[in-house]
C-alpha cells in the first residue's frame, strides 16, 4: 500500500512533467506547422531546427514587465490565469497512459486515479475551466476582455451540452464511466469510433470549441477583440493563458484517443508475442502517436479554416450538434435494442 | 442604368444544396489544400547565410571616394545636396590649409558631410550630380541600428579607408562616364566653360 | 482527528464562511464567486460521504453550468453599483416568515438525526453510480420520469416566453 502511494505520486509528477513538456513543444510544433502550411520555414535560429525556441519563449515571457491595471481587482486578476492553468492540468489524472506493468507480481497501473466516474470528472473539470477566463476577463476591467469572457462562457456552455450528450451514447455502449475500463474494452473488439462515428464527429467539434481553438477562437479573436479575455495581461500571466490552451489541447487529444481510438491499444498487439513490460512500453508509445496525430489535426484545422461568426457558432452548437447528438443517442439505443446488447 | 463595362454580372443568391450545407466536404477540400502546402518548396531565404542575387547596379550605402593618391575627391560643391529629392545630404565646406595637399585633392573640401540614411531613398541622383566622381552608391547594405542618431552617417562612415578601397567600377559604366563628360548638362560645366559661353 | 474529520471541518468552515460572504459582499460578482466556492465545498462533503456521482454532477450542473450563467448575466448587466430596490414591507415579512418555517424544519430534522440514522442504516456504497442508477430506475422510476417531464415543461415555457412577441 505504501509503495503504491509512492508510485502514484511519482506517476503524477511524471504525467505533470510530460504534459508541460509536451505543451511547450506544441508551441514549437504549432509555429513550425503554421509556417509549413504557409510555405515558410518557421523558427530555426534557437538550436537545431529551432528546438530551443520554447525555452527562449518561456524566458522571454518570464522577464517581460508585469502589469496589473489600476482599476482591476488585483486578487481576481491573478486568480484568473492560475485557475485556468490548474484546471488544464487537473484532467491528466484520469487518463490511462498505458496498461499496468508488472514488477515482482504487483501490477502498477499507468493511470493516476482510476475513479469509477472518470468521464464525469472530466466533464466537471472541463466545465469549471471557463472560470479562469471569466474571472480574468472580468477583473481586467476592460470592455474587450469582458466581451471575450462573455463569449467564452456562452460558447463553453453551448458546446458542453452537445459534448455530454455525445458521451452519453458512448457510455450506453460501453456501460462504464471509467476511462480505464473503456480503454480496456477496446482491446478485444474494434475501437469505439467504428461504432460511434457520429458521436466522435460531434465530440471532436465540441473539443475544438472547448479548447478555444480556431475556428472557435472567438473569445480571444485578435482582430475584433484585441486579444479578448487576455487583452490586459502581460508577462507570465499571459503566458499561463496561452500555455494552458496547449495543455488543454494535449489533454483533449489524449481523451479522444482513449475514448474513441482504442486508447493505448494498437492493432495486432497480442500477435507480436512480446513480453509483458515491453508491450506496455509499446502501448504507451502507441497512445502518444495517436495523441500526436490528433494534435496535428488540431493545428491543421486552425491553419485552414477561418473563424466562425458568432451567430453561426451558436447555430452550430444548438441547432445542429445538439439535435445530432440526441439522434445519435436514439440510434445507439435502437441498435443496442435490436442486436440484443441491452441486457 | 448605364453600363460602364460589359463585365458586370447579375448575382442571384442560390439556395445551397444539401452537400453544400453539410460543409464537411468543403472543409475537407480546404484541408487537403493546406496539406499539399506542407510538401511545397518553401519561399524563405535564410538571409545571412543565403543571399538573394542583387542587380549589378544595385544602389546601397554611399561611399566618398579618394583619388589614387589617397586624397578626398569631394570639394563640397553641394550639387549632390541640391539634387537629393529627399534632402538627406548636408555638408559644411572648409578651405584647405597648407600641408594638407595629400588629404584633399582641391582647395576646398567638405569639413563635415552627412547623409541621413533614414531619409535617403537610394535614387542615385547624388551620384549623377557629382562632377568630381566623389560619391558613389555601392552594393553594401546599410546596417540597422537602435537609435535614429546612428542612422545619420558622417564622414567617418562614408569616406573609404585607405586600406580598404571600395570598388565602384560597376557603377562607372561607359554611359555614366559619357554622361559626366557631356558639357551640355549644366552641372558638368566648369567655370571656364561657362565663361566661354 | 483522522484525515476525514479534518477534511470535514475544513470544508464545513469553507462552506459556511463563503455562504455568509455571498450575503455580505457588496459586489454581485464577488457574491457569485463565493457561491461557487460554497458549491465546491459541498461537493467535497459529498465526496467524503462516498457519493462520488452526486459530487461530480453537483460540480458539472451547479458550478459548471448554472453559476456560469449567473456570472454571465451579472457581467453582462455590469451591476457594479449597489442599487437599493424598493421592496414592499409585506414581502419582507413574508420572506422572514418563510425562512423561519424552513429553519423550524431544519432544526427539527437535526434533532431527529440520531434516531433516523439508527432506523435506516446507510449502505456503504449507496452513493456510487451503479447503485444509484438501480434505485432510480427500479424503485423510483415514476417520480424520476415525472421530474424530467417537469423540466421539459419548464423548457417549453421558457421558449414560449422568449418567443411571445413573435406569436403576437
Amino acid at each position: 500500500m505504501e509503495g503504491m502511494l509512492m508510485y502514484k505520486i511519482i506517476l503524477a509528477v511524471i504525467v505533470f512533467a510530460v504534459t508541460l513538456g509536451a505543451a511547450a513543444y506544441m508551441t514549437w510544433g504549432e509555429r513550425k506547422l503554421a509556417s509549413w502550411f504557409q510555405d515558410r520555414i518557421g523558427p530555426n535560429r534557437a538550436g537545431p531546427m529551432g528546438l530551443l525556441q520554447p525555452i527562449a519563449d518561456g524566458l522571454k515571457m518570464i522577464f517581460k514587465e508585469e502589469m496589473i491595471p489600476t482599476h482591476s481587482n488585483k486578487w481576481l486578476f491573478i486568480l484568473g490565469p492560475s485557475f485556468f492553468m490548474l484546471t488544464a492540468c487537473l484532467t491528466g489524472a484520469v487518463i490511462p497512459w498505458g496498461s499496468g506493468f508488472n514488477s515482482d507480481g504487483i501490477v502498477y497501473p499507468m493511470q493516476i486515479a482510476d475513479i469509477n466516474i472518470g468521464l464525469l470528472y472530466l466533464l466537471g473539470v472541463v466545465s469549471i475551466g471557463v472560470y479562469g477566463i471569466m474571472i480574468g476577463g472580468w477583473s481586467s476591467n476592460n470592455k474587450f476582455a469582458l466581451l471575450g469572457a462573455l463569449r467564452a462562457s456562452s460558447q463553453m456552455i453551448s458546446y458542453e451540452v452537445a459534448m455530454g450528450l455525445a458521451l452519453i451514447a458512448l457510455v450506453m455502449m460501453t456501460g462504464t464511466l471509467s476511462l480505464g475500463e473503456i480503454a480496456q474494452q477496446q482491446d478485444a473488439g474494434y475501437a469505439n469510433v467504428v461504432y460511434q462515428p457520429l458521436g466522435f464527429l460531434i465530440f471532436i467539434i465540441c473539443a475544438f470549441a472547448e479548447t478555444n481553438r480556431a475556428p472557435f477562437d472567438l473569445p480571444e479573436s485578435e482582430s475584433e477583440l484585441v486579444g479578448g479575455y487576455h487583452t490586459e495581461y502581460s508577462s507570465m500571466k499571459l503566458g499561463f493563458f496561452l500555455f494552458a490552451e496547449y495543455i488543454n489541447m494535449f489533454i483533449s487529444s489524449a481523451v479522444m484517443a482513449t475514448l474513441y481510438f482504442g486508447g493505448y491499444n494498437f492493432p495486432f498487439q497480442h500477435e507480436l508475442g512480446l513480453e509483458g513490460n515491453t508491450l506496455v512500453i509499446l502501448q504507451t508509445s502507441a497512445l502518444f502517436i495517436k495523441i500526436l496525430i490528433f494534435i496535428f489535426v488540431f493545428m491543421w484545422i486552425r491553419w485552414t479554416l477561418p473563424r466562425f461568426r458568432y451567430d453561426q457558432l451558436m447555430n452550430l452548437g444548438w441547432k445542429v450538434l445538439l439535435p445530432l447528438a440526441i439522434a445519435n443517442i436514439f440510434i445507439t439505443g435502437l441498435v443496442m435494442f435490436f442486436t440484443g446488447k441491452l441486457s | 442604368m448605364l453600363n460602364l463595362t460589359n463585365r458586370s454580372k447579375v448575382v442571384v443568391p442560390t439556395e445551397l444544396t444539401l452537400m453544400e450545407r453539410l460543409y464537411l466536404p468543403a472543409i475537407l477540400k480546404g484541408m487537403f489544400i493546406t496539406l499539399s502546402h506542407l510538401f511545397k518548396r518553401k519561399a524563405t531565404v535564410k538571409y545571412p547565410e543565403q543571399q538573394r542575387p542583387i542587380a549589378s547596379v544595385y544602389r546601397g550605402q554611399h561611399v566618398l571616394k579618394r583619388d589614387d593618391a589617397g586624397a578626398e575627391r569631394c570639394t563640397a560643391c553641394g550639387l549632390c545636396a541640391v539634387a537629393c529629392p529627399a534632402e538627406a545630404i548636408t555638408m559644411e565646406a572648409a578651405e584647405r590649409k597648407k600641408g594638407e595637399e595629400n588629404l584633399y585633392r582641391e582647395e576646398k573640401y567638405a569639413a563635415t558631410y552627412e547623409i541621413n540614411m533614414l531619409r535617403c531613398i537610394f535614387c542615385g541622383l547624388c551620384e549623377e550630380a557629382c562632377p568630381k566622381e566623389a560619391i558613389f552608391l555601392t552594393d553594401r547594405i546599410v546596417p540597422s541600428s537602435f537609435t535614429r542618431g546612428e542612422e545619420v552617417f558622417g564622414k567617418d562612415k562614408l569616406v573609404e579607408s585607405l586600406q580598404e578601397r571600395v570598388d565602384v567600377t560597376k557603377r562607372q559604366t561607359q554611359e555614366v562616364l559619357a554622361f559626366k563628360q557631356n558639357k551640355k548638362h549644366k552641372h558638368n560645366q566648369t567655370i571656364q566653360d561657362k565663361l566661354i559661353r | 482527528m483522522s484525515l476525514t474529520e479534518i477534511a470535514f471541518y475544513v470544508l464545513s468552515f469553507l462552506a459556511i464562511f463563503s455562504g455568509l460572504a455571498v450575503l455580505f459582499s457588496k459586489n454581485p460578482v464577488h457574491s457569485v464567486l463565493y457561491l461557487i466556492v460554497t458549491f465546491f465545498s459541498i461537493a467535497g462533503h459529498y465526496f467524503l460521504m462516498n457519493a462520488q456521482f452526486l459530487a461530480a454532477v453537483h460540480i458539472i450542473v451547479y458550478a459548471g453550468a448554472i453559476m456560469v450563467l449567473f456570472l454571465y448575466v451579472i457581467m453582462m448587466l455590469n451591476l457594479n453599483s449597489v442599487q437599493e430596490d424598493k421592496i414592499a414591507t409585506w414581502f419582507k415579512m413574508a420572506a422572514v416568515g418563510a425562512a423561519g418555517i424552513f429553519m423550524l424544519v431544519v432544526v427539527s430534522l437535526i434533532a431527529k438525526t440520531d434516531a433516523l440514522q439508527a432506523s435506516t442504516p446507510m449502505a456503504e456504497n449507496a452513493g456510487l453510480i451503479e447503485n444509484l442508477g438501480k434505485v432510480l430506475y427500479q424503485d423510483f422510476l415514476l417520480p424520476f420520469e415525472l421530474a424530467s417531464v417537469l423540466f421539459l415543461a419548464a423548457m417549453v415555457g421558457a421558449v414560449y416566453l422568449s418567443k411571445k412577441e413573435l406569436a403576437n
